[in-house]
């Protein structure tokens, strides 16, 4: 028995606070693409990508239709590049990326990540050569995604490869230069990084995935949010119940989604990452559901408390709704993405500083935040190795999605158009860590690693 | 309201005026969709109804009977959605 209630309830979800899933991600090994030539290896990737894939966005529309559920993307994660290319004889790896975007657009797709390396305690040759492709390869690509894991709480942190992406990441802002260095969008790295993330720019499929599998990203912060305007003024234990059941509503969504796809498919269900992900639309915002809970404006004292709050009840509530929850899973909190997040940092209100002690809470880390071009990369690196510190010791994941955008300055503005946003420019700590960052070599793993 | 496999929930929310469910029947009718259960509130000054029809054929996305309800929806002034019930049964029991 369903109550009128109930549906105009979850009517109102879908029209008024921008319920959606997210994506749709399907995962496919390409271990079995190796090939020592070039030409070969890039006909196996492209014909296994478009073999598994090519009803991917059929599927996802049926689903959508069904239900009356949005369903945004439908995107493809695979096995890092790094590893597939391994045996190839080349040092260039560009011609797999560009075998990723046409395989992309053969599925219909609106993004493929897995350009990546795993290289938290160190590069193999093959990570080397993938690390110097990147800015060639963002540059030359339009729907392909890179992320490279550079610690975890395990190895500790490769600082000689987070001194070496403070200046890949320079490089493909200036190769990207025209378009506002859109190809920094692109590329995310990584401490901990999760082997079944369905979003971008960071998803891949680890080498412990399947053969193939369907993950599912959930969004939602709308609906969180207008669930607190109900009890406004009621204590934080209230706030937190009224969360998780908002939570466990968005990720059942999720669930039925996920396993009529993979039914559909005929491809395993894995997880479903119960993120709250904004866009920059009005209602979309987990800027603003922060300031929901009594905050004048995110990023004052009090945001990272109720961050804290906000990202543990989504957790409790959505655990409850699915068995198998995995991904990021917790609240973004991108600049660009995000409408209250754009507001604070236009206003001054929101500093990266405060962005990096919240990300000590959330799912991610600094994400879509714009800084100066004249940003040097051993400042860049800086940034990196503080917010792997905070993943490496704190057990979680963190990640660092920064854009320095060339001839611009604080207080200017930086469009990259679509879901990823708008930002202004923020200003970064010019103070030089130079000598830190050139040191290289690795921060042994913390003591909380020894769980044997 | 019952629920099982085989029905849809079609909702219907705007300003009240006359000839909607009259519209919402007839399209229905014409396209063979068997209409189980009809309530209609008026909730916070706003007009809701909500039908429980039998589905045949997996219609809804074999047929473009969601883009006729959105057409009707606009004629009319008013908001219609259609939706599998097991939607409405994941969400809202455990």
């Amino acid at each position: 028995m369903i109550t009128d209630y109930e549906i105009l309830e979850t009517m109102k979800m879908f029209k008024e606070q921008h319920l959606d899933i997210r994506t749709i991600t399907m995962g496919i090994s390409l271990m079995d693409c190796a090939a020592s030539s070039v030409d070969e290896c890039c006909d196996k990737i492209y014909d296994k990508i478009v073999r598994y894939a090519h009803d991917l966005v059929a599927t996802g529309e049926a689903i959508s239709k069904k239900y009356g559920v949005p369903i945004i993307h439908k995107r493809i994660s695979v096995t890092p590049i790094a590893i597939v290319a391994a045996a190839c004889n080349t040092s260039d790896y560009t011609p797999f990326a560009k075998t990723l975007d046409k395989a992309a657009k053969a599925c219909g797709v609106n993004f493929v990540g897995g350009f990546s390396a795993l290289v938290q305690k160190g590069y193999t040759n093959s990570d080397m050569k993938l690390i110097n492709s990147i800015p060639e390869a963002l540059a030359s690509t339009d729907f392909v995604c890179s992320s490279i894991n550079l610690a975890s709480t395990r190895t500790g942190i490769n600082m000689d490869a987070v001194g070496d992406m403070g200046r890949i990441i320079k490089k493909t802002a200036e190769l990207t230069a025209d378009r506002d260095a859109l190809g920094c969008a692109k590329l995310v790295v990584f401490a901990n990084a999760p082997e079944d993330n369905p979003f971008m720019a960071g998803a891949f499929l680890g080498p412990g995935e399947p053969e193939c599998v369907i993950n599912v990203g959930i969004s939602g912060p709308g609906v969180v949010k207008h669930a607190l305007e109900s009890v406004r003024g009621a204590d934080l234990g209230t706030v937190a119940e009224t969360i998780k059941k908002a939570a466990f509503k968005i990720t059942r969504v999720g669930e039925l989604v996920a396993r009529e796809a993979s039914e559909r498919l005929h491809v395993p269900f894995g997880i479903i990452d119960l993120s709250l992900a904004p866009t920059p639309a009005v209602g979309d915002s987990v800027a603003r559901l922060l300031e929901e809970f009594g905050l004048e404006e995110c990023g004052t004292w009090g945001t990272t408390a109720a961050l804290a709050m906000l990202n543990d009840a989504v957790k409790k509530g959505g655990i409850m709704a699915s068995s198998y929850v995995g991904g990021l899973s917790g609240a973004f909190i991108p600049v660009s993405e995000d409408e209250g997040m754009i507001a604070a940092a236009a206003s001054g209100g929101l500093r990266l500083e405060k962005l990096e002690a919240m990300t000590c809470v959330c799912s991610v880390g600094l994400d879509m935040i714009a800084i100066p071009g004249d940003t040097t990369a051993e400042t860049i690196s800086g940034i990196i190795a503080d917010e792997m510190a905070l993943g490496t010791f704190n057990n979680k994941t963190t990640a660092v999605r920064l854009i320095p955008v060339p001839g611009k300055g604080v207080g200017e503005r930086v469009e990259f158009g679509g879901l990823l946003g708008y930002a202004p420019i923020m200003e970064v700590n010019k103070a030089s860590c130079a000598d830190f960052i050139n040191r290289g070599g690795r921060i042994p793993a913390p003591i909380h690693s020894m769980r044997n | 309201m019952e629920s099982n496999k085989n029905t849809a929930v079609i909702s219907v929310i705007g300003k009240d005026r006359v000839g909607i469910i009259a519209g919402v029947a007839t399209l229905l009718s014409q396209n063979d969709i068997n209409i189980k259960d009809i309530s209609q509130t008026i909730l916070d000054g706003i007009f809701t109804m909500i039908m429980m029809v039998d589905l045949k054929d997996n219609v809804i996305e074999n047929s473009d009977i969601v883009e006729k309800l959105n057409a009707l929806g606009e004629e009319l002034g008013v908001t219609i959605t259609i939706q599998h019930t097991d939607l409405f049964d994941r969400m809202h029991r455990i």
